[in-house]
């Protein structure tokens, strides 16, 4: 496996909320300006920490959803947070935290989910969900970085109001290197006929097959990325070609 | 303190017998770096391999030969979440190394699919690691790492490897998968050390 190195101490570090922006029913981009933030990859993710009046803390990491350097200018980097239904922080982050506030963030972390524009070879992004974020700050990273190397997403989501980044994808589709494929599980929008999960038909139909030498990089909830991720190494992909990020 | 995120209350949803900055979970999350290696269990041996590069071996049938022990501990992911009282079955490692002459003080590692991690050896000994294959009575799992992994609950569980397949003891202390890629080269969860030098 690849070896990356990034061996420095991680301090925590006071963010500053400039924007945040609604991106479906459960799930927001928040927007941070971060002073001394060392730039990051595109697929590391952050710690957030928030700290309660009576000095109770919590944290939890969330992956970037920009690349650095990117379109987003300056020192500002942007999280996209779903609001899990039992969550004690990201209810929070999703419904309370507004522009102007101070946010607690410390990294960037994780050396093995990224993408680098220097790589080479063909990219292949599988997300379920939220799985989206990190393959969207890959995104970015290509198109910031003015890469030729083709970039495909697959995209699994329920239904056509659950898909984070609608404008952005749509935008970065219209580009000849990147290809975007929209999956519903659920219920799929007019003209669109099929709906249902992803499956050896839809991963021959629309990724890079194995003698592409695709690197692959699949994200979201477990059962998801579990069932893609034999998917393809059934298909005949190296398993050593596949990078996976599950949640809980 | 750091700043106070106003009208943030929390769920507090840890507690005293939790490591700082850990959560309680029921579930059995599943982390890995790729694929989930099958694995069966007529193909698996088990190697230590010492810092004279003496090798010694064990299939299948020769590990669940050995006397097995019956663990019940709390596990602590660096993720965050930590899981109370799970109960697995397994060989502990002071029955592996009771035979294998080694001076070393690391160890590392080496799973199926190639990920790796490193421990000093002295925590693999004295009841505190167990090469288990057994979780909550039935065979593990192999997203949990079956047919057998590491099992190191004092560390986070980064460090207890899934689908383990070997050790390779070493004077001096290289760094693993999750090491290289900025973790703790230690991981004590009660010391908080997540990513290096925490």
């Amino acid at each position: 496996m690849e070896r990356t190195a990034i061996r420095r101490r991680l301090m925590w570090q006071v963010a500053t909320v400039t924007d945040v922006r609604r991106e479906t029913e459960t799930a927001r981009t928040i927007v941070l300006d971060v002073p001394d933030w060392p730039g990051h990859l595109a697929g590391q993710h952050l710690d957030v920490r928030l700290t309660a009046e009576d000095g109770y803390r919590a944290s939890r990491s969330y992956s970037i959803a920009s690349a650095w350097p990117g379109s987003d200018s300056g020192s500002t980097i942007e999280l996209t947070v779903e609001r899990l239904p039992d969550g004690e922080v990201s209810p929070y982050l999703v419904d309370v935290l507004k522009a102007g506030d101070p946010l607690e963030i410390r990294g960037p972390v994780g050396g093995w989910f990224v993408w680098k524009p220097e790589q080479e070879g063909p990219v292949q992004l599988i997300g379920g969900g939220s799985g989206v974020v990190p393959l969207r700050a890959m995104l970015r990273a290509h198109a910031a970085a003015g890469s030729t190397t083709p970039m495909r997403l697959l995209y699994s989501v329920r239904r056509p109001d659950a898909v984070i980044y609608v404008s952005d994808l749509k935008e970065l589709a219209g580009s000849d290197d990147v290809d975007v494929r929209l999956v519903y599980t659920r219920e799929a929008p007019a003209g669109e006929p099929r709906v249902g999960r992803i499956d050896a038909e839809t991963i021959a139909q629309h990724a890079f097959k194995p003698a592409d030498g695709a690197t692959t990089y699949v994200c979201g909830p477990t059962p998801f990325v579990e069932a893609v991720a034999d998917l393809l190494v059934a298909a005949g992909h190296d398993p050593a070609q596949v990078r996976t990020e599950r949640f809980g | 303190m750091g700043i106070v995120s106003p009208g943030f209350g929390g769920r507090r949803r840890g507690g005293a017998e939790l490591p700082p900055g850990q959560y309680l979970t029921r579930e059995f999350p599943v982390l890995s770096a790729g694929p989930t290696p099958q694995i069966r269990t007529e193909h698996w041996e088990f190697t230590v391999t010492t810092e004279t590069g003496e090798r010694y071996k064990w299939d299948w049938a020769a590990l669940t030969a050995l006397p097995a022990e019956e663990i019940t501990k709390d596990i602590h992911c660096v993720t965050r979440w930590s899981k109370l009282q799970t109960t697995w079955k397994g060989v502990s490692l002071d029955t592996l190394l009771e035979d294998v002459e080694t001076g070393a003080d690391f160890a590392m590692a080496h799973s199926y699919g190639g990920y790796t991690t490193n421990l000093p050896l002295e925590d693999l000994l004295d009841g505190q690691s167990w090469i288990a294959y057994e979780y909550d009575g039935e065979p593990l799992d192999p997203e949990h790492g079956g047919p057998a992994r590491l099992l190191v609950p004092h560390l986070y569980f980064w460090k207890s490897a899934k689908w383990v397949r070997g050790l390779v003891l070493s004077d001096t202390e290289d760094l693993g998968f999750w090491e290289t890629a900025g973790y703790h080269e230690y991981g004590d969860p009660w010391k908080e050390q997540r990513y290096a030098g925490d």
